[in-house]
């Protein structure tokens, strides 16, 4: 994961706890977050793959969208379908230029009478102002950051913890799906997704009651006897990038389209959307680089290395590269020419200079029980 | 932070602790708490010789790689394999089973040009 190296502008109302629990602060996307806890980080990967994990995720962006041209408007700026949203469903897409490249990637939820849209924390103002950029005037787009707290709640063990806390159960909502509960009092739109490659949800609620609800299911879960510990930065990195999901600024970005990232998926063709012409030239065309999954043998490969042939040219290079807890393997995403790109292929990685035997593994590296 | 009385120390933080006629290499409670969770080590083999001030190896962590300097000179007698294969013995017990190589001392006096405990507790601002 790269810290960012500026410093942190923001902090999030967990702050001071965080601090008084011996977390490991680092500037990450202009706030002040946790990094670890005096858990480790690789202790709370696992914790968070075995029973609960508490994810401090304020500084994610939402917006809100509405008028009489939203449904249109969402459905021409984001590429996944929309048009048979309906609540309670959600679903994740990616945000494209005009040429192809992804300006973010996000959850667009469908609400009764609006749009609410998930962005990343780095993006948030350049997403607003490209949705601003582009909506006709029978469109409202409200940035709704500030006043809404985020938390995640992941792992095996989570909906078992919600369904006892909450005032109705949330093991009947859907995966990709929502509802409004009430846990301790607060009102929480319950989002079943996450990015962990874990069953659980996200939590939206009002920001003043962060704290009260932070503190509130770390305690439900040493009553209930359902371990449910704080989760840093390191280990949400560790968490998706062995489960597949990618980190705008590593596995997608402006300079990389989503056919080379594999998210064709996430694209559909049968509608209008900005990107879309540029997106059909690439697939006429052909794309000069493939995302892979490597698995690298003596070293820890990491974000910027080279990956090499066998002949020893330069192939590619890692976008993301760490070990992995739960698999207990090292391994990186790296874009390299799509000759290289099945699994199986060997390959080697250069680091601090040496070739480290490599091999080309599919991805995701990790599903999780439930999925299998 | 534990620092160990038998050791001397870097200002890297890596210390030289005799072990008889030997030098155990490894890295101090306080450089083990600033880098987090150990996931590799990459240790010379048996036979090489180390120098002073030189690199003889790699530790990385959940965020980064740090180069590993040798505290003494000398040639390396045995290697740690436990902690090749589970790095987090450096995290658990640095000065313990979380030690690095076992080296003979070519120069035993460069020992003792090393910081003594009181004198690595100052540098990272203990005691």
């Amino acid at each position: 994961m790269i810290y960012m190296e500026e410093e942190p502008t923001n902090t999030t109302a967990l702050h001071d706890w965080h601090v008084s629990h011996g977390a490991k602060m680092a500037p990450f996307a202009g706030y002040d977050m946790p990094i670890n806890y005096t858990t480790g980080a690789i202790e709370e990967h696992l914790i968070t793959r075995r029973s609960v994990g508490l994810f401090d995720i304020d500084h994610m962006g939402q917006f809100e969208i509405t008028g009489p041209g939203a449904d249109e408007f969402v459905a021409r700026m984001v590429t996944a379908k929309v048009s048979d949203l309906v609540p309670p469903m959600a679903r994740y897409s990616l945000l494209l230029d005009e040429k192809g490249g992804i300006i973010d990637d996000l959850f667009v939820y469908r609400l009764p009478a609006s749009w609410w849209i998930v962005v990343n924390a780095s993006n948030r103002a350049t997403d607003l102002a490209w949705f601003k950029a582009h909506a006709p005037t029978n469109v409202e787009v409200i940035d709704r950051s500030d006043d809404t707290y985020m938390i995640a709640v992941q792992g095996p063990r989570a909906i078992e913890l919600l369904d006892k806390v909450s005032n109705s159960p949330v093991s009947t909502i859907q995966r990709f799906c929502w509802g409004n509960i009430v846990i301790d009092g607060i009102p929480v739109l319950f989002g079943r997704t996450g990015y962990t490659g874990e069953d659980g949800g996200e939590l939206f609620f009002p920001a003043e009651k962060a704290l009260q609800l932070w503190e509130f299911l770390l305690r439900q879960g040493e009553l209930l006897g359902i371990e449910t510990r704080p989760i840093g930065l390191a280990a949400r990195d560790s968490l998706r990038f062995e489960a597949g999901m990618p980190l705008h600024g590593h596995e997608i970005s402006i300079g990389i389209n989503p056919i080379e990232a594999g998210f064709k998926w996430a694209c559909d063709f049968e509608k209008e959307f900005v990107g879309k012409e540029a997106l059909l030239a690439i697939i006429e065309k052909g794309v000069s680089r493939k995302l892979v999954g490597i698995e690298v043998f003596g070293g820890v490969p990491r974000e910027g290395y080279e990956v090499v042939s066998p002949e020893g040219s330069v192939i590619g290079r890692c976008v993301a590269g760490m070990f992995c807890p739960t698999i207990k393997k090292y391994a990186a995403n790296a874009f390299v020419e799509p000759s290289f790109a099945k699994a199986g292929t060997k390959v080697s990685v250069i680091i601090r200079g040496q070739p480290r035997e490599a091999i080309v593994v599919k991805r995701p590296l990790y599903v999780p029980a439930y999925r299998r | 932070m534990a620092i160990d009385k038998n050791a001397r120390y870097l200002e890297s933080h890596e210390y030289a602790k005799p072990s008889g006629e030997y030098m155990v290499f490894g890295i101090s409670d306080h450089a083990q708490a600033e880098l987090g969770d150990v996931v590799f080590v990459e240790l010379p083999s048996v036979g090489k010789t180390v120098t002073k001030g030189a690199i003889f190896g790699t530790i990385e962590s959940v965020k980064a790689a740090s180069d590993l300097y040798a505290p003494v000179s000398g040639t390396v007698v045995e290697v740690n394999e436990a902690v090749k294969n589970d790095p987090s013995l450096v995290n658990k017990d640095c000065y313990g089973t979380g030690w690095l190589v076992k080296v003979a001392p070519s120069n035993p006096s460069e020992f003792q040009s090393l910081l003594d405990p009181a004198a690595y507790g100052k540098t990272i601002g203990e005691e």
